[in-house]
């Protein structure tokens, strides 16, 4: 039973075509990546899934965890804005945007606990603090505004805040984005395994084709708004059938 | 004995898109057959497909056409045919892959790269190391070495991780790709002893192998293969 | 007075201002925007309670106005006096015999009945004003019932000072679903809201909103469970007529540091002192 699914999306921007006939499905558990180049229609394709971005046409089901099944486009605002908040999470590229800079870190990772209506102060701390400890931000920085925060903290800060609901399923956007190699390497290494460990779903979007065969159990190449080869990931990669798929796959840099 | 795994007329080609969308045949009509605790060798020279044969045998290359018949939770999977979760439970389950080359994850220790196939089966932390150290060691991985990523161990002990991590398991069914390429004698030795172990557990194993020495001591029977092989 | 309608407003503002109020009475603590208009005093000086108690008064109500729970300062005498010239009511000082109390930031201390209605002087409705700058925002928030921005605060609060810091115009949920602020009336006085037997009626007028509280409707004070509200005050009886339960002022008599506590309910003191002669 797939947790999510897109049905024959499509999406134009006047005259761009940034989604053409997209079909994806995602599994519980399962850590699909996106990969394509700059406008191949992978941020769209995921604003899409994630009930931000209307298609033109196409449907978006998610399985709740009832079972039941909801058409994510057809959600009534309140109930889109509560998933957003507890059974999903979204990693953005850029941490700032989904932190509150003139707030503690320990009051940034407890948000969301609180919107759910957590009460208890002891409680809402101690599990601010088991969640920095899960990303390795040291326990007394808990209460530093994330200001004096590095950009790998900032990320790693983000996905605590993300995490702290125990959501199913998480939408990725670049999460390793513009942090340098080094940071980057712990930062995959802490989302392999907390993703292995709480059996998160995750649409993981990047241009990184290194980051996906890290990552990723599955993998779909997208190409001016269309899929075009879809599999598990070390098929994809080591045995590229489409043209666009070869041509990607043999320009990655190898150190 | 159970047949574990079958091939039938199974056929691969490459079609290179960058050079014109040049096709270049691998794997014509393949017929294996391979049986609990029986240990099958490929042999042939380079270029006849024999990595080919055993990337597609784990579902890393697609069949152009053809079966890949395995034994799976008692029942008989087609893997060419197989959805992408079937093959990664397939993967999980039953069939064990060990490459020539050990892909190195960032950060990750030597032993937590070998613990972590038994995590994945649920096994805790503690008893998973336990026995992924006992494995290493038998492969002659010092202890000191274990609190280290593998990143910057030489080519016979990044090896020596991956058979380790490729046979910790215990799958029904291992492929092995030159398990003894990069090691001397000795390691070589631990090798054949852990094939040995597998086979009287009743692993089916498909190896390449292109040391005569080893070949012999663990080959039972050898599949040979010559460009666009036919009948086995 | 000659040349202006009973109350100082015209009667088709009163109506458009007794639309917004029965909207607000029938969505507890949702705020209602209003035509706020021009009024013979600036923005900043109760235009906002002024224009609600000009809605509702009718000639037979009786008219306490007090500014920080008293009746003498200049602001409260000046509105007092206006309501007199522009409608000709009966006005008081005793809240006991008030029908309608306008009051800036406090709430008296005697027991509201539920044939009494009180209008609270507003500055700024939105409690999230200080946390999020953006109204289109705050009204997403406010219609979502997303209200964990407040609680951050609160923690934020008990995680740099140990408690909650808010000594007035302490936020609370009205009816389990509304974010109210109460106005910058004292902390202390918060509990006096829930469950008041009094209609409760809010005018902000340079912010053009307007909203209520029926009577009898839950109020509470944001909180933790392990840092529960308190109502505090200080810890002194009242140096007039020793009231231990009323919230004081604190007025310094001297330049030698002496200070006297004296209850900010001028009429609560009052009629104590009287009692006890």
């Amino acid at each position: 039973m797939t947790l999510l699914s897109g049905r024959g999306l499509n999406l134009d921007f006047g005259g761009i075509t940034a989604l053409a006939d997209v079909d994806v499905d995602l599994w519980p558990g399962e850590m699909l990546a996106i990969v394509g180049e700059s406008g191949s229609g992978k941020t769209t394709l995921l604003n899409v899934l994630s009930g931000r971005l209307a298609p033109d046409a196409g449907v978006v089901w998610y399985r709740d965890p009832n079972d039941h099944r909801h058409d994510v486009h057809a959600m009534p605002a309140p109930a889109l804005r509560t998933l957003h908040r507890s059974d999903w999470g979204f990693v953005h590229q850029d941490p700032r945007q989904n932190l509150r800079m003139a707030v503690s870190a320990g009051g940034n990772v407890g948000e969301r606990l609180m919107a759910q209506g957590a009460r208890h102060y002891g409680d809402i701390r101690g599990a601010a603090l088991d969640w920095l400890a899960q990303v390795e931000i040291d326990a007394n920085r808990i209460d530093d505004l994330p200001r004096t925060f590095s950009g790998g903290m900032l990320q790693r800060l983000q996905i605590a805040r993300t995490l702290v609901t125990h959501p199913r399923l998480v939408f990725m956007d670049e999460p390793t984005g513009g942090l340098d190699v080094s940071v980057q390497a712990r930062l995959l290494d802490l989302i392999r395994s907390l993703v292995a460990r709480l059996r998160i779903a995750v649409v993981l979007v990047t241009h990184d084709i290194a980051v996906a065969r890290l990552l990723a159990h599955r993998i779909a190449v997208m190409q001016r708004g269309r899929i075009v080869e879809t599999g598990l990931t070390d098929q994809v990669l080591d045995d590229p059938r489409h043209p666009y798929t070869q041509l990607l796959v043999s320009s990655v840099l190898s150190a | 004995m159970t047949v574990m795994l079958r091939t039938k007329a199974l056929a691969k080609s490459f079609t290179l898109h960058l050079r014109d969308g040049l096709v270049l045949p691998v794997l014509s009509g393949i017929d294996l057959a391979v049986s609990a605790g029986e240990c099958v060798v490929l042999t042939g020279p380079s270029g006849t497909g024999k990595s080919t044969l055993m990337r597609s045998l784990y579902g890393n290359y697609r069949a152009d056409s053809g079966a890949i018949l395995i034994r799976h939770r008692g029942e008989t999977v087609d893997l060419a045919l197989a959805d992408p979760r079937t093959i990664l439970d397939v993967r999980h389950e039953t069939l064990g892959y060990v490459s020539q080359f050990l892909r190195v994850v960032p950060r990750v220790s030597a032993l937590d790269v070998v613990a972590e196939v038994l995590l994945a089966r649920g096994l805790d932390q503690a008893a998973a190391r336990d026995t992924a150290r006992a494995l290493l060691l038998r492969l002659n991985i010092p202890a000191r070495l274990h609190a280290i990523p593998p990143a910057t161990f030489s080519g016979g002990e990044q090896q020596r991780v991956n058979l380790a991590r490729g046979f910790i398991a215990g799958h029904p069914i291992l492929l092995l790709d030159e398990p003894t390429a990069s090691l001397d004698a000795e390691n070589r030795a631990v090798v054949i002893g852990m094939v040995r172990d597998a086979k009287a557990a009743g692993t089916a194993i498909v190896a390449i192998c292109h040391d005569a020495d080893v070949r012999d001591a663990i080959a039972d029977r050898l599949f040979s293969m010559t460009p666009f092989q036919d009948a086995a | 007075m000659k040349g202006y309608n009973f109350a100082y407003l015209d009667e088709q503002t009163k109506r458009m201002i007794r639309r917004g109020l029965l909207k607000a009475v029938a969505v507890p603590g949702h705020q209602v925007p209003f035509g706020s208009r021009e009024m013979p005093l600036p923005y900043g000086w109760g235009t906002g309670g002024i224009q609600v108690t000009a809605s509702i008064l009718g000639a037979e109500d009786v008219l306490k106005v007090i500014d920080q729970g008293a009746d003498d300062t200049t602001n409260a005498v000046s509105i007092r006096r206006f309501f007199a010239r522009t409608a000709g009511v009966r006005t008081t000082t005793a809240t006991a015999e008030a029908t309608v109390i306008q009051t800036r930031h406090r709430i008296p201390e005697k027991q509201l009945r539920e044939d009494q209605i009180i209008v609270y002087q507003v500055p700024q409705p939105e409690p999230l004003y200080r946390l999020e700058p953006s109204r289109v925002e705050t009204q997403r928030m406010h219609g979502l019932a997303d209200y964990g921005l407040m609680h951050v605060k609160l923690y934020e609060d008990i995680a740099r000072f140990g408690q909650i810091s808010i000594s007035y115009d302490y936020p609370v949920m009205v009816n389990e679903r509304y974010l109210m602020s109460p106005s910058p009336i004292p902390a202390f006085d918060n509990p006096k809201m829930d469950m008041m037997p009094a209609l409760q009626l809010f005018g902000a007028g340079r912010e053009k909103r307007i909203y209520a509280i029926p009577p009898w409707t839950r109020v509470r004070s944001l909180d933790f469970v392990d840092h529960p509200f308190r109502a505090i005050n200080a810890p002194h009886p009242c140096g007039v007529c020793g009231a231990t339960d009323s919230y004081l002022d604190e007025i310094v008599t001297d330049d030698r540091g002496g200070r006297l506590f004296v209850c900010s309910d001028t009429d609560h003191c009052a009629e104590r002192r009287e009692a006890a002669t």
